[in-house]
């Protein structure tokens, strides 16, 4: 033996493969073990799936009561058919998690506050913020009723969690999912909390833009004053076309919610401002102000066929993998058709053999903080209504990766959690302690409306399964082969006064709370109106007759609603072709509006020579947002420039982000007002600007930005929205970048940058249902098959997919049907 | 000629087998490829750099076959996916390389340790 050699050589060997097997920095983040993550028989290699791959199948499964069998078709999507209710949710859960494992596990970590556990202390505050905010406790309060009170929905959705954990089971460490071993760690078992941790998330996603914008509505109001804010942050939207109809009757409120005697000086603080200092804490992002949809139904009085036609299109974050998961479910008690969510039995937005429905976020607040005191730094006691109340601590523990676990100490307050105290602050929250109340805290069985309307034979099933609908507040639209269409928003809304809710409330006293929730039969309603359709944009849904406040107009989205009603109105004979084409409609509605006001004020004897070719360009815009117009770009970036030019001075003297006003507060001041006061530059001292200067200026700002756009090539409207669908990582490779496809903000195909519409689906009602539909993703969650993005090009397109409801025999017979997994008892 | 001037191919082989065979246990860890290495640099007595060669020649080899195999069959999907993170801009040929590399690297060393314990 040589001893120096050996004992080289073998600590190179040990050295190396230590290396190899480790996660190394890389920036903030850190590699995947190399060795490990290269090796061709565990690694990465193992999840690039060969193109043509089959997928049959034959499993055994101990848990069911009958046997299933799914059909695949050629696009991976998966027709089950079962002999029992359970089976098929079983095998839902064994599909979603074959197909969808790592993001049902990434999701459900975001709602419950568990990154930092596989992404360390990076990631702490979104968990602290999550945790505060009452996720976990939500999802417990809906566990705890369900397993006591619902038996049908506890063993439904027990029977999905025991179908993800059998593929679980089954699942060799060398076929785990790419994503586990880029980041290194493992599945888990499956709960059925986490279901309802999932559901929370969405509850988060669609209501929980209140836990940042009413702290920042009330640092707003505080910076300018009430009589300043008043003007800028009107409720009133005078072109409004409501959900429903303006000039609608409503019965009278059985609950008249009163506002406190002290309201205009306690809390809505029509008095001087005044300002506290401010410390420190990270939130998430806030959920997008854009998260909405579309939804319509039309009569068969306006469709050639005779027979209603149904759209829904929710527009959502554009991820891969998609949020939603395309399946059909076929029992002997029903047999239904949609999008489904990964992490949740039943099928979410879609249809059945004798009905179709979809869903539009309502948009109503139902979140709000109240300032609380406490005795003392224990937190223990808190003042309530004239005496000490006690709180109950509420411990959350955040493991955290290569780090110490992180104590949550949360103050449990008859409000909800105290989520901001002297331990976590954020720049909006001031130093308040500050208690969240959310209807999103309560016990729901959102999963039975779900199961109900995946059942649902009639009109009177949509509406039975809809009134059990607590949050997030949503337009369901509904349409039947019978004829019927109808639409409804339901949700547990606070009946409120106006304005409650809007900033932060006193919390000291029982007057500022919530005086009952609206019964459902007080909820915006319509069915079969004359005009032959029902439609919904996240508009308000009803015009100030209405006995109960919405919430803040920042919360309702204009003009969407004006042009899909503006649409439907003069449309007639409408084929399943047309709703397409509304669908993925450009037009835009707002610069309709904007640009001849804008014009208004443009005057081009004092604008530089590149500044008018730009004006006269957008001048002669069509007005559609279309992938290669530049007329868009120029308008898009003149309107923020003036917008800023006008409220820049107001804004930008705070130290912290303040709410912008809405455009349509700007639209109607230019349209009426040339001696604006707001336009004033504060600035420029000693000097009234007019609002024609502002917007001179803001032509030239503008263009200074077009002009570099132009030299980068980058000024038709889809080069410079550059439309992503991102991984769930961000992580760039993984995403879909610049797609080719229009649309934007107030369009009906309300394609954005990252946000858009995440499953869009047209419904016609015929004997046979003739339905169309597709998401930006594709059936599989692993990067390294031919089905991750599938859909994305042709949903940037403008195009659909056929989908295929057949019965078992048919679907079976069918040249789209590829493959089969059959599932036996023994 | 003699028995011994096949001891290279063999070990070779058996280098690539061994390889093969034990990554097929999902459970074990990746680099368990290097105690079969070393076993095998015991068994056949060759000088060190030889070894050497047998051993980071065996793994390389059976790396970068399965690895190209699975990417053809994939038509690069992944692995250009893969190179634009690691990041290697989205070069499937160097990801091959590279994945090639390090199994031979560690299969190379642990060779030459035990062909040391057994240099006289």
């Amino acid at each position: 033996m040589r001893l120096l050699p050996f004992f080289v050589s073998a600590v190179v060997t040990v050295g190396l493969v230590s290396v190899l097997n480790t996660q190394l920095p890389i920036g903030t983040s850190k590699s995947p073990k190399l060795g490990y993550f290269l090796s061709p028989q565990q690694g990465f290699w193992k999840n690039a799936e060969k193109v043509d791959a089959g997928f049959d199948a034959s499993l055994v499964a101990n848990e069911l009561k009958g046997n299933v069998d799914v059909y695949v078709d050629d696009r991976l999507v998966p027709h089950i058919y079962a002999e029992h209710d359970e089976d098929a949710y079983f095998v839902q859960g064994y599909l979603h998690a074959k197909f969808r494992l790592w993001q049902m596990d990434f999701q459900t970590r975001v709602a419950s506050g568990r990154l930092s556990e596989i992404a360390g202390a990076d990631k702490l505050s979104i968990d602290r913020f999550f945790r505060r905010l009452g996720m976990v406790y939500g999802a417990e309060q809906t566990e705890q009723y369900i397993n006591e009170n619902n038996p049908v929905m506890k063993a439904t959705v027990e029977a999905y969690s025991a179908g993800v954990n059998a593929y679980l089971k089954q699942l060799a460490p060398e076929d785990l999912p790419f994503e586990y071993k880029l980041m290194n760690y493992a599945p888990e078992e499956w709960t059925p909390k986490k279901t309802y941790l999932f559901l929370m998330f969405m509850s988060y996603d669609l209501t929980g833009r209140s836990a940042s914008a009413d702290l920042q509505l009330t640092n707003t109001r505080d910076y300018l004053g009430y009589d300043l804010f008043e003007k800028l942050y009107t409720n009133q939207q005078d072109s409004l076309d409501p959900i429903i109809p303006r000039g609608t009757e409503f019965s009278e409120a059985s609950i008249k919610p009163i506002a406190p005697i002290n309201a205009d000086i306690a809390y809505l603080k029509k008095q001087d401002p005044n300002i506290a200092a401010s410390k420190v804490s990270e939130s998430p992002e806030a959920p997008d102000k854009n998260n909405g949809s579309n939804n319509w139904a039309v009569a068969g009085s306006k469709t050639k066929s005779g027979r209603p036609i149904l759209c829904s299109d929710p527009h959502l974050g554009l991820n891969l993998p998609s949020l939603w998961y395309e399946v059909q479910i076929t029992t002997p008690t029903h047999s239904t058709y949609g999008a489904s969510f990964p992490g949740s039995p039943a099928v979410i937005i879609g249809f059945n053999d004798s009905l179709a429905w979809g869903v539009t976020n309502a948009g109503r607040d139902v979140l709000d903080y109240y300032e609380v005191k406490f005795k003392d730094s224990t937190q223990q006691q808190y003042w309530f209504n004239g005496s000490w109340q006690a709180t109950t601590n509420r411990q959350e523990i955040i493991k955290v990766k290569d780090s110490a676990d992180v104590v949550e100490n949360i103050a449990m307050t008859q409000w909800g959690p105290a989520m901001f105290d002297a331990h976590y602050q954020n720049p909006q929250s001031k130093g308040r302690n500050l208690a969240v109340k959310w209807t999103g805290h309560n016990a729901s069985t959102g999963v039975e409306t779900f199961y109900k309307l995946n059942r649902a034979k009639n009109f009177d099933d949509y509406m039975n399964a809809i009134s059990l609908w607590k949050c997030p507040g949503q337009n369901f639209v509904f349409a039947s082969k019978t004829g019927d269409i109808a639409i409804k928003q339901q949700g547990s809304f606070v009946a409120r006064w106006d304005h409650q809710g809007d900033f932060i409330m006193p919390g000291e006293d029982s007057s500022y709370d919530w005086q009952g929730i609206i019964p459902v039969n007080e909820n915006p309603f319509m069915k079969n109106p004359e005009r032959g359709f029902v439609s919904s944009a996240n508009q308000k849904s009803v015009d100030p007759s209405y006995p109960y406040y919405l919430g803040t107009a920042s919360s309702f989205p204009l003009y969407r609603g004006i042009s899909v009603n503006k649409r439907l109105h003069t449309m007639n004979q409408i084929t399943a072709e047309d709703m397409q084409h509304l669908q993925t409609d450009n037009y835009n509605v707002f610069a309709e509006v904007a640009r001849p006001a804008l014009m208004k004020f443009i005057d081009p004897a004092i604008l530089s020579a590149d500044a008018q070719r730009m004006v006269k360009e957008m001048n002669s815009w069509n007005l559609y947002n279309n992938e290669n117009e530049k007329g868009i770009t120029i308008f898009k970036l003149v309107w923020d420039s003036v917008e800023n030019a006008v409220w820049g001075d107001e804004l930008t003297g705070s130290p912290i982000p303040l709410t912008k006003p809405e455009a349509y507060v700007l639209i109607d001041q230019m349209n009426k007002d040339t001696n604006f006061s707001v336009a004033d530059d504060i600035r420029t001292k000693g000097k009234m600007e007019t609002l024609k200067e502002q917007v001179n200026i803001g032509v030239e700002n503008a263009t200074r930005q077009l002009l570099a756009l132009e030299k980068e090539g980058k000024i038709n409207w889809a080069a410079f929205k550059a439309t992503r669908v991102s991984h769930l990582t961000k992580t760039p490779a993984l995403s879909r970048l610049n797609l080719p496809i229009g649309g934007g903000v107030n369009i009906i195909n309300a394609t954005s940058e990252a946000h858009g519409p995440s499953w869009r689906m047209v419904v016609h009602l015929t004997d046979e249902i003739e339905a169309y539909g597709l998401y930006p993703g594709g059936q599989s969650g692993n990067p390294g098959s031919p089905y991750y993005d599938s859909f994305v090009d042709t949903w940037a397109a403008g195009k659909y997919y056929r989908l295929l409801f057949l019965p078992k025999e048919k679907l079976i017979a069918h040249p789209r049907t590829k493959w089969h997994i059959q599932f036996s008892k023994s | 000629m003699k028995l011994t001037t096949f001891k290279f191919p063999v070990s070779i082989l058996l280098v690539a087998l061994a390889t093969f065979a034990i990554g097929l246990y999902g459970s074990l860890p990746w680099w368990s490829f290097a105690v079969t290495n070393f076993l095998i640099s015991i068994a056949i007595v060759q000088k060190p750099w030889v070894s050497f060669l047998a051993g980071a020649l065996g793994v390389g080899a059976i790396w970068a076959g399965l690895a190209t195999g699975i990417d053809m069959a994939n038509h690069h999907l992944l692995s250009t996916k893969v190179a634009n993170i690691l990041p290697l801009k989205g070069s499937y040929v160097l990801l091959i390389i590279i994945t090639a590399l390090v199994g031979a690297l560690v299969g190379g060393f642990a060779s030459l340790t035990a062909a040391y314990l057994r240099k006289k």
